[in-house]
């Protein structure tokens, strides 16, 4: 277990986060490479079917990120999706879906230090979790597709 | 329900309607949906506890609506269906008339949408006892148990879709799980794939659920599907102060307030 390292997907809005994760690439500020980012044009965007396509593929955690609330590039795109963030965890929660694999956040443009620790800190608790059998042995996906 | 088959029989004679939908007796001891289009049919028309079909499902249906005006025997979850219906703008005045079903079982017309909403307003959509007890011991459940239940339950699931098809809120011409550019959900009634679909469900009738229990009723493996969306509804209740079925006030999934909780947000 110790030489586990845990496959994780960020999906992120374009304007701050994605901004932010930029910032921290151009700082020089170094972080786990576990991340694959996928950028969106908002976190409205952001559909709950993408987080289970993630698990489903072999994901063992989960970032969603994007600007603070009021910052939102089209006003109010982070506040719909917190409500469906709300509801989706707590049936998440229902259906025994482990929701320490998910991590949201809201990281700007200028927070490059913020999503350097927002990806260390969730990629340690990850680690610590270990992969996610669970969900894994569900999907039924062949081995080579997880670790390809 | 003579008032009704009275009602009925007087709206299909003066053409105020084209079509009257209800309940008739079915075969095996059970109801089924009776639409009457000529006046001797809407001595057919019954009203028992059995009755528990959600009609307003059909309302949606381009066959039906084809018909012309239509006239409703509608329950409380049926109005409140038809309620959320309107505010979604699928029916309206002009092609509706609803025949209510009082909770203890009188005849009550309704002149317009308007008084439907404001009569189902006085009974607020709640969680029964049973229910909630139900609930109460998934909740109790550490997450291990609660997966294992539900991959138990779920890998039952045959994707017949007789719970979108009883639902009077899965209107959509196009369903995500029928979608296969991209394909979303596995088509095989597989665990994987119907873990996806029921989840998808579950949160696509955030907020416009009217916890009528018409999927359970018409699921024939008895999933407790209707527990999914029980649990949305009472969660609603915790973080948003509940919803009710409104034509022009304001739908909790459509909206937000700027402090909404967000402590589990980094």
């Amino acid at each position: 277990m110790s030489d586990f390292e845990p496959k994780m997907i960020a999906f992120v809005c374009n304007w701050c986060t994605y901004a932010g994760a930029d910032l921290t690439g151009t700082s020089r500020i170094k972080y786990a490479s576990n991340v694959r980012i996928v950028r969106f044009p908002c976190t409205g965007r952001i559909d709950f079917m993408l987080l289970l396509k993630a698990f489903d593929e072999g994901a063992d955690g989960i970032i969603v990120s994007g600007c603070h609330p009021n910052d939102c590039h089209y006003t109010s795109g982070n506040f719909h999706a917190r409500r469906r963030w709300i509801m989706f965890r707590s049936l998440c929660e229902f259906m025994g879906i482990d929701i320490r694999r998910i991590k949201f956040s809201w990281v700007s443009a200028a927070e490059g230090i913020k999503w350097a620790e927002v990806v260390n800190t969730t990629v340690g608790a990850i680690r610590e979790l270990g992969p996610y059998e669970e969900y894994r042995k569900v999907a039924g996906k062949p081995k080579e597709v997880i670790n390809g | 329900m003579d008032e009704l088959k009275k009602k009925a029989t007087e709206l299909l004679e003066s053409l105020t309607v084209k079509v009257v939908i209800g309940y008739e007796e079915g075969t095996a001891g059970r109801t089924r949906a009776l639409f009457a289009e000529k006046p001797e049919d809407a001595c057919r028309l019954i009203y028992d506890s059995r009755c528990v079909q959600n009609l307003a499902t059909y309302l949606t249906k381009r066959e039906v609506r084809d018909k012309g005006r239509i006239a409703i025997e509608a329950t409380l979850p049926v109005m409140r269906s038809i309620i959320q219906l309107a505010a979604e703008f699928q029916v309206s005045d002009a092609n509706l008339l609803v025949l209510g079903i009082t909770p203890d079982g009188k005849l009550i017309e309704f002149g317009n949408l308007a008084e439907v909403e404001a009569f189902i307003h006085q009974y607020p959509i709640e969680i029964n006892q049973q229910d909630r007890e139900e609930l109460a011991k998934i909740e109790k459940m550490t997450p291990a148990e609660r997966w294992k239940f539900w991959t138990d339950e779920l890998s039952l699931c045959i994707k017949c879709y007789a719970c979108r098809a009883a639902c009077p809120m899965c209107y959509c011409d196009r369903c995500t799980v029928d979608c296969n550019q991209p394909q979303w959900i596995p088509v095989p009634s597989h665990l994987p794939g119907n873990l996806e679909w029921h989840i998808m469900r579950a949160v696509h009738l955030t907020g416009r659920c009217v916890d009528c229990d018409a999927c359970y009723n018409a699921c024939p493996l008895n999933i407790p599907i209707h527990l999914l969306t029980k649990k949305m509804v009472e969660e609603a209740t915790v973080h948003f102060g509940g919803y009710q079925p409104t034509i022009k006030g304001e739908h909790i999934m459509s909206t937000y307030r700027p402090d909404d909780k967000d402590n589990f947000i980094q």
